[in-house]
């Protein structure tokens, strides 16, 4: 018998139907795959499973143990045995691990908590997850992957026999990959069923079960992973078939228009401590140059510090088209004709309040529409057609920016600093979050920059698309370069050697 | 994962929009606007709008029959509807300041104390220095404690609220120790005049004239740079509605203040201050950065925009408005008390929320904050009118700005 069912499951939100149908079944011990483009429904079904849309709220069963269940609540699906890890992780960054395993749940006598319990039994999961660290340490001294194992050692501490995993390896090494896939496999022995979301299909492909595909808020299909193959898959959830997503691309070296000499940032938290170390490299017009690495290895702190935004201590020298020149802030590298397309768009790139074209225009208002009045025409004018060159699908310019799809969102970023009129553009996790379309939409955006002259930086954690895209790979391994590579000798072995700290120089 | 590049270097505290950002919208929903559903924004100003109606009908309903010159109601008479507006004024001209502060993310509470140094200042420095000296060392002294305070938040990273706060303790010293505690009276009767003199009725209405002309010049010339620059022009009947409601408002303006003896001139003050701080809110560089920085100042940084400069500038304008409000208030009463000004930090901060606009910064616009001031003007005069308890006024205006925000919400809940 199944551990959980969810039978045809339908929920609308004003103007759209986020789930149609959707049916979907999980064993104990089992870990079933949910994939699909983003928009696909997966999260919207995750928070009807979890309780955060409470019933009443959607349409259909949800049924455990073959019981049909009514949650009202997180807490009612928590109690259940549910726990959801999302993406956006929920911990409270001011307390200790230990608080927040027990948030809510701490044991306690006439409401006085028992901290001495609270906090052996908080080590006992840490060491479970294997994650060697005092529980009283405050969670904002962890990194991204060591919170996940604290959510998950959470997900332990509540029992839980559904842990469903939404996208957990998108901020990992694979040293902590590997952890987690270790933990993953140890609950699966423990009979814990999970719904494993991800973007990453040979994660998907090497540790599922099962794989469910949905589209537009309709399941596509379940199968055993063993008779699918990632071109299926893809095809399944972009509803067509995908030829190479990276079109082969030549393009035109120019003149070396780029250049950053020994570049040095040193930690502003850490005194001593370098998160780049002597970084030198060039770009030419209308080259696209990858930077590789694993996570903290300094490539955005890199950008960050040529681009005059980086709060660390910065040495090193920038050139333009030969020109010594030196960036103090952000304005001084706009102005050298050096655009930012920055990771994380919500958190760095959008005013989510404002509209398309505010956010279009921002970087470069004084060039676009006035260095003090503003020409809301010319700049309706300007973001229209930027707006049509990216096609970025919104009713008009003055659409608010929040209400955007993350592909459409990201065009937007993009735009906004094409309108700064750039000369050299850096890139930083430009498809991070966004859906397969989109993602390719946005790689034929770079080739074509790149033909019309534009130097290019690219930063990804995506291999596939920082070999897929670039002319040349710089890779980068705790803040220096260990390897440079021209195209045609990047294979992601060797790509990835470098990345984790052996040494190349070539090119 | 640390980032340390990805701190913000402006600090502010965590509100409920970190952990909900204010435009999530589910996965999967792009939220659509229909071709005849109205933007949030301008539903949100005709909510406002029919608000402060219903409130002035129903004061004119229970003024019926007060007073026997009035039989349909002595609220929206001339007299009363001038009195109302003079009465306003003040708080306007502060709420408009307020408003840039806010929506850059920050706040100010020194007002109310400023506003009592700068007009005892203004009283005092009279008799040297005559009227350009009283004028003059009011509005200086606002520009100068403004800038003063904007760079204590903006370069020393001290929070707005502690700055203020401090200077809302501070001012009132000063004022205190500077007149000994003594009322200083006005003499010059030209800044008598700015509290409570009245615009001649012929002036009145060429100043009208003049404004339906903008009115209409500027309409068709935003018609002809939108074709200049290839954009779909408005149809004849949304360019017969942006000149005729304008104009028919101009109009019954200025009919109803000169039956009143004129346009007063504090309200001619506070008009042009909001038309000038709409302008610089809507129409600037300067503008479009407070709301960047108010809305997400890392990514209004990294987008080359000097967050401190503007927010230091910010408190500038204020300060200046201030020194204007300083004036007003001290001309209006016809002295500089020492206690003047008291409250009005919070009533200026009230007239922007209840104007829509956002404490958490990044939302609100300059005729929300009038027509917020507006509303709770006229609740005062109202409840004036019809003799109700100050204490009531008070449980009153408390509970409308509460409710005034609770819809809101409500209303964002839904949309």
């Amino acid at each position: 018998m199944s551990l959980l069912e969810m039978r045809d499951i339908t929920k609308t939100f004003p103007g759209v139907r986020a789930l149609d149908g959707v049916s979907f079944d999980l064993y104990a011990g089992e870990l079933h795959a949910l994939v699909g483009e983003n928009g696909a429904g997966k999260s919207t079904l995750m928070k009807v499973l979890g309780g955060v849309y409470p019933f009443g709220s959607y349409g259909g069963e949800v049924v455990i143990d073959g019981r049909v269940r009514q949650f009202h609540s997180v807490r009612e699906a928590e109690n259940a045995g549910i726990a959801v890890i999302f993406q956006e992780l929920s911990l409270i960054k001011e307390l200790t691990i230990g608080e927040n395993i027990f948030l809510g749940r701490e044991p306690r006598t006439f409401g006085v908590i028992r901290w001495e319990e609270l906090y052996s039994r908080a080590q006992k999961l840490l060491d479970e997850v294997q994650l060697p660290l005092d529980p009283r340490t405050p969670v904002g001294h962890l990194g991204i992957g060591q919170q996940q194992l604290v959510e998950i050692a959470k997900a332990l501490s509540q029992e839980a026999r559904i842990l469903v995993l939404d996208e957990p390896t998108a901020a990992l090494t694979d040293a902590e990959v590997e952890t987690l896939f270790r933990i993953i496999n140890r609950l699966r022995a423990r009979g814990v069923g999970m719904i494993y979301i991800s973007h990453k299909l040979d994660e998907v492909f090497s540790m599922s079960d099962r794989i469910t595909v949905l589209r537009d808020g309709r399941t596509v299909g379940t199968e055993p992973t063993s008779a699918l193959d990632e071109p299926r898959v893809i095809a399944r959830m972009v509803g067509r078939e995908v030829g190479d997503i990276f079109p082969e691309a030549t393009h035109e070296h120019g003149d070396e228009i780029f250049e950053v000499r020994n570049m040095t940032v040193e930690d502003p938290n850490v005194r001593g401590k370098l998160l780049v170390k002597d970084v030198s490299f060039k770009v030419r017009r209308g080259e696209v140059l990858g930077i590789a690495g694993l996570m903290g290895a300094g490539r955005s702190d890199l950008l960050m510090a040529v681009f005059g935004a980086h709060p660390g201590r910065t040495t090193g020298e920038v050139y333009v088209a030969g020109e010594r020149v030196h960036i103090r802030r952000p304005s001084d590298a706009i102005a050298y004709g050096v655009g930012f397309v920055t990771e994380d768009r919500k958190r760095f790139g959008l005013v989510l309040d404002q509209t398309i074209l505010n956010n279009m225009t921002l970087a470069g208002l004084p060039r676009l529409s006035g260095r003090f009045v503003t020409d809301v025409d010319a700049e309706a004018a300007a973001g229209g057609r930027a707006m049509k060159d990216l096609r970025v699908k919104a009713n008009s310019v003055f659409t608010v920016a929040g209400t955007l799809s993350g592909g459409n969102q990201q065009k937007v970023v993009l735009a906004k600093w094409l309108l700064t009129n750039p000369r050299v553009l850096f890139l930083d996790e430009p498809t991070r979050g966004i859906d397969v379309g989109a993602k390719q939409e946005i790689y034929g955006h770079i080739n074509r920059l790149a033909q019309e002259g534009l130097a290019i930086v690219l930063v990804s954690s995506e291999l596939p698309e920082v070999l897929g895209l670039s002319d040349r790979v710089l890779v980068l391994h705790e803040g220096r370069v260990t390897g440079e590579f021209k195209r045609t000798e990047a294979t992601p072995e060797a790509v990835m050697a470098c990345a984790t700290g052996h040494t190349r120089r070539a090119a | 994962m640390s980032h340390p590049a990805n701190e913000p270097d402006v600090k502010r505290p965590l509100t409920t929009a970190d952990v909900s950002p204010p435009g999530a919208v589910p996965e999967g929903v792009e939220a659509r606007e229909g071709r005849f559903r109205l933007p949030t924004e301008s539903l949100r100003a005709y909510t406002m709008i029919f608000a402060l109606v219903a409130i002035w009908l129903f004061f004119q309903w229970k003024t019926m029959g007060i007073n026997p010159t009035y039989p349909y109601g002595i609220f929206l008479s001339p007299g009363n509807f001038s009195n109302l507006l003079q009465q306003m004024s003040v708080t306007g001209v502060l709420a408009v300041g307020m408003l840039m502060v806010i929506v850059a993310g920050q706040i100010d509470l020194s007002v109310g104390s400023l506003v009592g140094l700068a007009g005892g200042v203004a009283a005092m420095a009279q008799d040297p220095g005559g009227l350009t000296g009283a004028l003059g060392a009011a509005l200086v002294l606002g520009v100068v404690i403004g800038v003063f305070q904007g760079a204590l938040v903006a370069y020393a990273n001290i929070p707005a609220f502690i700055v203020t706060l401090g200077g809302l303790l501070a001012w009132r010293g000063v004022i205190l120790g500077l007149s000994k505690g003594a009322t200083i009276p006005v003499r010059i009767p030209f800044f008598r005049e700015l509290g409570v003199g009245k615009v001649p009725q012929a002036a009145g209405l060429v100043l009208a004239a003049l404004a339906i002309l903008a009115v209409v010049w500027t309409t068709f010339s935003r018609n002809r740079a939108r074709r200049r620059h290839g954009l779909t022009m408005l149809g004849a009947g949304a360019t017969a509605a942006r000149i005729v409601i304008p104009v028919v408002l101009i109009i019954a303006f200025i009919y109803l203040m000169n039956a009143g003896g004129g346009v007063p001139v504090p309200v001619l003050v506070l008009l042009a201050v909001a038309i000038l701080g709409a302008f610089l809110t809507q129409n600037t560089t300067f503008g479009r950065y407070l709301y960047a920085i108010g809305g997400n100042p890392d990514a209004a940084r990294l987008s080359g925009i000097n967050i401190r400069r503007y927010i230091l500038a910010a408190f500038g304008v204020l300060g200046l408005l201030v020194g204007v409000a300083s004036l007003l208030h001290t001309a209006r009463v016809g002295s500089a008390s020492p206690d003047a000004g008291t409250y009005m930090e919070l009533d200026a901060i009230a007239a922007c929320v209840i104007g829509g606009t956002s404490l958490m910064g990044g939302r609100g616009t300059v005729s929300g904050a009038v027509v917020g001031a507006l509303i709770m003007a006229s609740l005062d005069n109202g409840m004036s009118l019809l003799n109700v308890e100050n204490y009531t006024q008070y449980i009153v205006k408390g509970a409308v700005l509460v409710a005034a925000v609770g819809f809101d919400m409500l209303g964002r809940r839904k949309s």
